[in-house]
């Protein structure tokens, strides 16, 4: 007789890790299956870690998790081909404990997690991949795995699988991804002494800087470059939505390289030895185009589900917020003595309906398309906006009326008066 | 720009699981013959997909990032059989 648990959690990132921590701390069998060496070792982020959705969890993380830096300061960059447009956010509130946000290193902090996870009891295998789930009828009961026997059986599993989300795929609960929905990000982790860094940025101690970017870096594709700062490093990455690669045939690695050729970044990076060079997609379609997220037996969490908020760069807090909820979900129903069939993880929905994860998924859900069907956004405006500071800034005897009037005139030539008032209009209501 | 993305792959760590690829072509006509695009052999991150001289497409898949572009790049065609590697081979990100 092959062994049951109550629990299966498949997957140990953020949300499988938040699952089977809540999970294991309410006395519930679990197992949680991975299919890295060890946690971590298959997962790619950014990485800012939002303290909130990690405190609900585990409330003293700061004493032992492995954190980089604190932020104090986001800069917002557009830039054209050979200058950058920005704004500057530094305050000493953010210095103020606790911090709200860190750079992290996914590796690092995935296997701390999952210690926690384990020191609450969850039972973990690690080098163990999930082929499929195991059904009777409709009916998830188990998981088969591939080691030997490899059948594993529970009451429930949760699928923790990431953005791929090849189980619930395999077993029919939701079609293929588009190209649409997802992004393509490629980073590279440059490391360089503690004192290059704090000087660049003019940081001390364990503070941080973020800069999110925009422009010409993604040649008119519909997305973003970062650059964050660690505590030894420098992480430099651009995403955009794989449906525009493929439709303009860019290569990623050659659009990461040029973006670090930009000379308001190139010096940011100087000096930096590249240790590793990473991939990864970010399931970016918003509410639209979210899977069912539940079933007989089943529940889907974290980017699986497609629960990333892609206009304000959260995701890790969206997984860990609905592994709570998913493992609260059960937890309540065990203790009622209530099976977890699929009427009765509707609570799940239910939960997710009232949290800011729904709230903020539904606010944003025409954000995508917007995007997707008005290119300039990405493409003309950083131009425009660019111009338009050089022009200014530019002493060259011409008067700035003059200036201000040919300001205007660029911005009507590329996008028309009704082009322009449509485009406010369109970001208005996709931000309401 | 010439970049050789073998220079970046070159720094990443990685247990290749000798003689069994994760993902491969499903009908090999299809991509000759059938698709324009082959944007596969463009848009992989890791560069294992090539387009050969004779208009076969080929995948080796030893320096694969397992993001899964590939597969949902292909969506007009779906001829790409992909699965993650077994457990403990494939990419190991040494800081991720």
């Amino acid at each position: 007789m092959a062994e049951k648990f109550d629990v299966i959690v498949v997957g140990a990132g953020p949300s499988g890790n938040a699952a089977a921590l809540r999970l294991a701390e309410s006395g519930l069998s679990v197992l949680q299956i991975e299919r890295g060496e060890s946690p971590g070792s298959k997962n790619v982020q950014g990485a800012i870690l939002y303290s909130d959705a990690l405190e609900k969890l585990i409330p003293d993380f700061r004493d032992d998790a492995p954190l980089e830096r604190h932020i104090i300061e986001q800069r917002m960059w557009v830039l054209d081909d050979d200058s950058f447009v920005g704004t500057h956010y530094r305050s000493d509130s953010f210095n103020k404990e606790p911090y709200n946000r860190y750079t992290m290193i996914r590796s690092q902090f995935d296997k701390w997690f999952s210690e926690r996870v384990q020191k609450a009891g969850a039972l973990l295998i690690c080098e163990t991949t999930v082929s499929h789930l195991l059904l009777d009828g409709q009916r998830v009961i188990g998981v088969m795995t591939d080691r030997q026997g490899g059948e594993i059986y529970a009451d429930a599993v949760i699928l923790a699988d990431g953005v791929n989300s090849l189980l619930a795929k395999k077993a029919g609960f939701h079609p293929e991804l588009k190209p649409k929905n997802v992004a393509l990000a490629v980073k590279e982790i440059h490391f360089m002494p503690q004192e290059v860094i704090e000087q660049r940025f003019g940081v001390k101690g364990d503070e941080g800087v973020v800069i999110e970017m925009v422009g010409k870096i993604t040649k008119g594709m519909m997305g973003t470059g970062f650059l964050y700062t660690n505590r030894e490093s420098v992480t430099i990455g651009v995403g955009c939505m794989l449906s525009d690669f493929k439709n303009q045939k860019v290569t990623p690695y050659e659009l990461l390289e040029q973006m670090k050729q930009h000379p308001s970044i190139q010096p940011m990076l100087a000096g930096g030895e590249m240790k590793e060079y990473t991939a990864h997609l970010i399931p970016e379609g918003g509410f639209n185009a979210m899977p069912d997220l539940y079933g007989d037996g089943w529940m889907i969490v974290g980017d699986a589900g497609m629960f990333v908020n892609a206009v304000h760069r959260e995701g890790s807090n969206l997984a860990m917020t609905t592994g709570m909820h998913a493992a609260d979900t059960l937890i309540e129903l065990k203790a009622e003595g209530k099976e977890f069939s699929k009427a009765n993880l509707k609570r799940y929905k239910a939960r997710l309906d009232e949290s800011f994860v729904m709230k903020d998924m539904k606010k944003y859900k025409n954000m995508p398309e917007v995007f997707h069907t008005n290119p300039q956004f990405f493409n003309d405006y950083p131009d425009l906006i660019s111009q338009a500071a050089r022009t200014m800034l530019t002493v060259d005897g011409v008067d700035k009326k003059t200036k201000e009037r040919e300001i205007r005139k660029s911005f009507r030539q590329r996008r028309s008066l009704f082009g322009l008032m449509g485009d406010a209009f369109k970001l208005w209501r996709a931000l309401e | 720009m010439s970049i050789k993305v073998e220079e970046k792959l070159f720094q990443n760590r990685y247990k290749v699981d000798s003689g069994r690829p994760h993902i491969s072509i499903i009908d090999e006509d299809k991509c000759r013959n059938q698709c324009e695009a082959q944007a596969c052999t463009v848009c992989c991150p890791a560069a294992c997909w090539t387009m050969e001289g004779n208009g076969q497409v080929t995948v080796i898949s030893d320096g694969c990032l397992e993001c899964g572009t590939c597969r949902i790049i292909c969506d007009e065609h779906q001829n790409v059989a992909w699965e993650y590697p077994r457990g403990g081979y494939g990419i190991l990100f040494k800081f991720g």
